[in-house]
């Protein structure tokens, strides 16, 4: 039986995870703890969010996430390839600014629209 | 030109309190931001975690404010931005300096107050030491680093396990900085769990609970800081001291309502919030005057910044449309603190202005396990509701049903976390 704290949202949930029955999970609030529970500790992942470099605008940086979670490994590979980039407004969110992440399938994406 | 509702700040508290008053049937509605944006913190707040409860998915901060700012450029509610109000009279007239426009006198039929809140800082807590560069608020480094672009430092110390603080602890580690610990004063930490997980025990980031930065040693920038264990009274015990080679320190010791502008407008402030004491529509002593987000009380969900501020924002609504009507002294019942209760939002309640429910927010005292939160009148219990964990940086919501208010004795109702299963004292 492993103990967790649930991060999917903010409410921090207590999981309790047991490993030797399918790693079925109590202690979730809603059903994204036994997913995150189950995954935690198997396969961890995270959703990542950084800036880049903005041009054509007031504001000088752009917000950045990955369009899903990747590998806790992969985080700092992941994060090398937003060094030399520069993203120009006008700029929505959702746009992709790092296509297909280290070829996990994953962008990414813009998380703010900004006109000029 | 008289406006229905004018909503002082543009941040979520202000972007809902604007919708839900413009929803309600207020004709006139402007929102006045003293910045040259609206969203306010959440610009800065690049990270996820915003919006879960109110649109069910996991956003960032910027997104989370996106969504409401795109929905606001659907109406015809009015935004005047780098306008800062500076004083507010209790006819709601309201003073304000604008960049474009110059000073500007408006007057309102309600106002909704969505000022946000400021971070505590170094000389809140008075560290001793020299006085080098390199010592910030979490959240101006925040700012610095997620706005301006600004590397902020390169080995760092975070004094306070608040929730900037955690979140910049990561932040700084995937920028390639290393962030040697995070030192908490309190045996536990305020931050929320899932930034304990997520932002230290991800990336190896050790936590000091009962310990606190004894000096800070540094000519130009800082060199060093010392930590030393804390005892029960929160002393430092000699001989426990760490050396920490760093150029740069973090303070993320607390988050203050910003309230100069309620006081000056007379409005009463409760000391436990620092925030204005509300009514259950998040109305202020101030009749007309309403209040809601982290001006209230500093809230670490933003999902119940925006349910607050709706609940601001149709009250202003209906006072403004209503405003000819004498509101008259009706009855009320005040909620008072008990055991292990830091304080309850809202302080005071008028059972005519109460729907099905009236819900409750509030913080423990301390950390607990298996509780019953309880709601008392003259020594009998009126609801009971259990929790299995409880901690001071998670803010507790609790429903008291109207059907309940019958049995209110003397005016008031006691909210109190006590062990699972106690027997109440007569
Ligand atoms: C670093 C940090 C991390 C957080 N992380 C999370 C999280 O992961 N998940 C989550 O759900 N919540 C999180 N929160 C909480 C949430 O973001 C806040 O509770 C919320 O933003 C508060 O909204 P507000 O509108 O009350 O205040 P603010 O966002 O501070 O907005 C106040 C606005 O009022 C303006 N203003 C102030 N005074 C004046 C004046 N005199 N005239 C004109 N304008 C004025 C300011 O410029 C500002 O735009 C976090 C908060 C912080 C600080
Ligand atoms: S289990 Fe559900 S409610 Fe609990 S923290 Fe996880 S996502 Fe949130």
């Amino acid at each position: 039986m492993k103990e967790l704290i649930c991060i999917v949202c903010p409410k921090g949930c207590h999981l309790k995870v047991d490993e030797e029955n399918g790693f079925s999970v109590t202690g979730n609030g809603c059903p994204r703890g036994a997913e995150y529970g189950h995954k935690e500790l198997t396969n961890p992942t995270r959703v990542i969010t950084s800036t880049v470099r903005l041009e054509g605008a007031s504001l000088c940086r752009l917000p950045v996430k990955t369009s899903a979670d990747i590998p806790k490994k992969d985080i700092f590979q992941a994060m090398a390839l937003l060094d030399g980039v520069t993203a120009h407004a006008p700029v929505k969110t959702g746009d992709v600014i790092v296509p297909n992440i280290l070829g996990l399938g994953v962008d990414f994406i813009a998380t703010k629209t900004i006109t000029g | 030109m008289i406006y229905d509702v004018i909503v002082v700040g543009g941040g979520p508290a202000g972007l809902a309190a604007a919708l839900e008053a413009r929803k309600t049937g207020a004709q006139k509605v402007l929102i006045l931001e003293r910045n040259s944006e609206l969203g306010g913190i959440l610009n800065q707040c690049i990270h996820n975690g915003f919006g879960l409860h109110y649109f069910k998915e996991e956003l960032t901060g910027p997104e989370y404010a996106g969504r409401f700012i795109e929905e606001l450029s659907h109406t015809d509610i009015e935004v005047i931005d780098g306008a800062m109000v500076l004083d507010i009279s209790p006819n709601r007239v309201i003073h304000a300096m604008s960049k474009t426009r110059g000073y500007l006198q408006l007057q309102a039929k309600a106002i909704v107050l969505a000022m946000g809140c400021r971070e505590r800082t170094r000389g809140a807590i008075a560290i001793p030491g020299t006085r080098p560069a390199g010592v910030f608020t979490a959240g101006a480094a925040q700012l610095y680093m997620n706005i301006e672009g600004y590397r902020v430092g390169n080995r760092v110390l975070i004094l306070g396990s608040g929730d900037i603080g955690l979140i910049m602890a990561r932040r700084m580690t995937l920028e390639g900085a290393k962030v040697l610990g995070c030192v908490e004063l309190m045996p536990y930490s305020n931050g929320l769990n899932r930034n304990i997980v997520q932002c230290l025990e991800d990336y190896n980031i050790p936590l000091y609970l009962s310990h606190t930065i004894t000096e800070i040693r540094g000519d130009k920038r800082v060199e060093q800081a010392v930590v030393s264990r804390v005892d029960e009274n929160r002393r430092p015990i000699p001989g426990t001291e760490i050396v920490f080679d760093c150029d740069t320190i973090l303070l993320s010791v607390g988050l203050i309502p910003e309230n100069e502008l309620s006081r000056q407008a007379g409005i009463e402030i409760d000391n436990r919030t620092r925030g204005p004491v509300v009514w259950e529509n998040m109305e202020t002593s101030l009749p007309g005057v309403f209040a809601s987000g982290n001006v209230v009380h500093v809230h670490d969900l933003v999902d119940f910044v925006t349910a607050e501020s709706q609940r601001a924002g149709r009250g202003a609504a209906e006072f403004a449309l209503h405003s000819d009507k004498e509101n008259g002294d009706s009855e009320f019942f005040r909620i008072e603190n008990g055991e292990a209760v830091n304080y309850t939002v809202p302080q005071k309640v008028r059972p005519d202005h109460v729907g099905k429910f009236v819900e409750i927010f509030f913080r423990t005292n301390n950390v607990y396990r298996d509780r019953e939160i309880r709601i008392t009148s003259g020594g009998e219990m009126l609801a009971s509701f259990k929790r299995e964990h409880m901690a001071p940086g998670e803010m507790e919501k609790i429903v008291f049903p109207k059907a309940l208010f019958s049995k209110i004795k003397n005016g008031a109702v006691t909210v109190s976390v006590v062990e699972a299963g106690k027997k109440e004292q007569k």
